[in-house]
């Protein structure tokens, strides 16, 4: 298999399904000309032309409803957002209008679209530009919400997201674009809704999803030296949640760590939890466990910032906790 | 420059007899759906349309069944001029099974796709980037259709508009964007709440083409969508049409319709201008009414509005299954598709 990067395995996914189809089109800022914010997008303008590549004025409001009406109509748009965190300019078009059509037009005019961007935070750009955003878009019926870890996923769950005929929301991970992975040569798709288990173990889960996928793996090669194994159960699709994939895993490790990049109060840890307590309470050894961003906005300063994002060792010391192990 | 040939929509008997009968069912359509909100037989937001019939009533009348039509949350007029049966829409505001929208959308959210009626929407401004998408989608497939986005004057204050004619204007979108200005956001009038008071005058920031038009006049409606649809079909251009009008009842039924906002007295100097009193004096004086004609045309049309009522009443509540349908669908095909 090939080694490919998570920015190109996106890209590869959308030149093979704007190939497969005329009406799915991709419009951005800086989507175009420029070749993308992040490059996602390169070499898509040459090949398919201005009125498939689209760049946008800076207007997220504007074009992502653009989106919405154009699929409202039979095209199968990809709204691509700089950043999750502009996408808030345009929450109206996608909570009250992509998410609701379907159900309000009594079952009459579906959502084939995908919103898409980074998401989560990168290196010291501070509060405004370093958010997660899974929790948000997860609460909402009517809406798929997607978040690959891996150039393999990222590909697959992309291909998946732009055949879909509802509204999805695929968050790439800001800091996995440079990453590397193995990507098939031939034709494939990772299906919406399934996780991955990552890793095997049986001491106990670490439960996670997107970005955070990269540290639960370099905890657990940690861990194992130390002796202890663990499962990492990669979500890759937030909503639908892929729920019996952790209850399996819990109910054989009897303890469970839940990782996410975002903030604890009613995150994606809290569902996660939530599922675990009514399927698998009478298997858990201890109390679960979360792993989160530090309740406050993000800070710019080095320092600041590192303590308040999860990482790797915040991962191993939860594990540790789960297990009675004095750190 | 050489005048333009504009396409032939004056008057003549028998087109104002259907504009007439249009105007006329809504009009009596909605004075039932008073009845039955009182009678709590409708629920939630409703709000009528009464006094602005000629605007939805002229731009339907122009438009051809495979252009589109997008709205805000006062559509039931809007919907009957598009063609929708007095009995869909009364089954939907009903909350019934057999309603437009299965009961799941109501008042404000009516939607008939086989139509192309893109639904009411809720959200003041939020469905004018809808219009500019379908305008969009319509030149991306070289087609020769046009949308209509009707908004209320309030909107236009809205960052959604704004940033919509920007794109219109950019990309030379075959959008007809239709501001029906009633004078009131709610309560509030539109010199407290817009710094321009000639609002059509914002289609010359994004390079639109803008014209204000008389709403309580069928005819100007229809013959500034004329001009309009030729912008749209033959050049992919967008226009702005600030349509100006009154509503003769509150903001919605649960809204006073004089007070604090506007007196009782201007309302009655502006009932005098009432679009369908107008289009009967101009058929009187052609000749083209009598008593006669206008008692069996209201006769009928009163049939109409009580069948309507009848069926809705009639009709099933949504089946408790029903809650959880329709909040996604099954992705049926991935075959290839080519434009």
């Amino acid at each position: 298999m090939a080694i490919v990067t998570y920015r190109d395995a996106l890209n590869q996914a959308l030149r093979e399904e704007m190939h497969k189809d005329d009406r799915v089109f991709l419009m951005g800022e800086e989507v175009a000309v420029y070749n993308g914010a992040y490059k996602v997008s390169k070499g898509l303008l040459e090949e398919f032309g201005e009125m498939r590549v689209v760049d946008t004025p800076i207007t997220e409001l504007g074009f992502a409803g653009v989106g919405v009406g154009a699929a409202m109509v039979g095209l199968r748009p990809i709204i691509e957002f700089m950043t999750w965190n502009f996408a808030l300019l345009a929450i109206d078009q996608i909570v009250n209008a992509a998410a609701k059509m379907l159900y309000m037009s009594g079952g009459q005019y579906n959502m084939p679209i995908v919103f898409r961007g980074p998401n989560g935070a990168a290196l010291q750009l501070s509060a405004q530009h370093s958010q997660a955003w899974e929790s948000w878009f997860a609460h909402i019926p009517g809406l798929k919400v997607v978040a690959p870890g891996t150039p393999y996923d990222a590909k697959g769950l992309l291909k998946s997201a732009i055949r879909d005929d509802n509204p999805v929301i695929f968050l790439e991970g800001e800091m996995l674009y440079n990453t590397k992975g193995e990507v098939p040569e031939e034709e494939y798709v990772v299906p919406i809704g399934k996780a991955d288990l990552k890793r095997e173990g049986g001491h106990c889960s670490i439960i996670t999803s997107g970005k955070m996928v990269l540290t639960a793996m370099q905890a657990a090669d940690l861990l194992a030296k130390e002796g202890i194994k663990v499962d990492v159960v990669d979500l890759r699709t937030i909503r639908p949640m892929d729920v019996e994939a952790i209850t399996t895993s819990v109910k054989k490790t009897n303890r469970a760590v839940v990782l996410e990049e975002g903030w604890e109060i009613c995150g994606i840890g809290a569902q996660v939890v939530d599922y675990i307590q009514r399927d698998c309470f009478d298997y858990l050894d201890a109390p679960v466990i979360r792993v989160h961003q530090a309740d406050v906005p993000m800070p710019y300063a080095k320092a600041l910032e590192k303590a308040a994002k999860p990482d790797v060792p915040k991962t191993i010391a939860a594990v540790k906790k789960v297990m009675y192990i004095e750190a | 420059m050489a005048a333009k040939k504009k396409p032939d929509v004056k008057s003549n008997a028998a087109l104002n007899t259907e504009l007439l009968h249009a105007m006329l069912l809504q009009r009596r359509f909605e004075e039932k759906v008073a009845e039955a909100y009182a009678l709590g037989k409708i629920g939630g937001f409703c709000h009528l349309y009464i006094g602005q019939e000629a605007v939805g009533t002229g731009v339907m009348s122009m438009l051809r069944p495979d252009d589109y039509v997008v709205t805000t949350y006062r559509d039931h007029g809007q919907a009957l001029a598009r063609g929708m049966t007095p009995r869909s829409v009364m089954a939907e505001l009903f909350g019934r099974a057999d309603g437009c929208s299965g009961g799941k959308g109501g008042s404000m959210h009516l939607f008939d796709r086989n139509l192309n009626f893109l639904g009411g929407h809720g959200i003041v401004g939020g469905h004018v980037p809808l219009a500019t998408g379908v305008g969009f989608a319509i030149k991306y497939r070289g087609g020769d259709q046009c949308i209509v986005c009707f908004m209320g004057e309030a909107a236009v204050n809205n960052g959604a508009f704004h940033e919509s004619l920007n794109m219109a204007g950019l990309w030379k979108l075959p959008v007809i964007y239709v501001i029906e200005n009633n004078k009131y956001g709610m309560g509030t009038a539109e010199s407290r709440a817009s710094s321009i008071q000639h609002m059509y005058k914002r289609g010359d920031t994004y390079s639109i083409a803008n014209a204000e038009v008389d709403g309580q006049d069928v005819f100007a409606v229809r013959d500034a969508l004329a001009d309009a649809i030729e912008r749209a079909r033959t050049n992919y251009e967008s226009t702005l049409l600030e349509i100006r009008t009154y509503r003769f009842m509150g903001h919605s039924m649960s809204d006073a319709v004089s007070g604090t906002y506007r007196t009782k007295a201007e309302l009655e100097e502006y009932m005098k201008r009432d679009p369908i009193t107008l289009l009967k004096n101009k058929m009187n004086a052609a000749g083209e009414l009598n008593d006669a004609r206008l008692a069996d045309m209201e006769k009928e049309i009163a049939a109409v509005v009580q069948d309507a009522w009848d069926f809705a009443d009639a009709s099933p509540e949504p089946p408790p299954g029903a809650l959880y349908e329709d909040v996604l669908v099954e992705t049926t095909s991935d075959s290839p598709v080519r434009v």
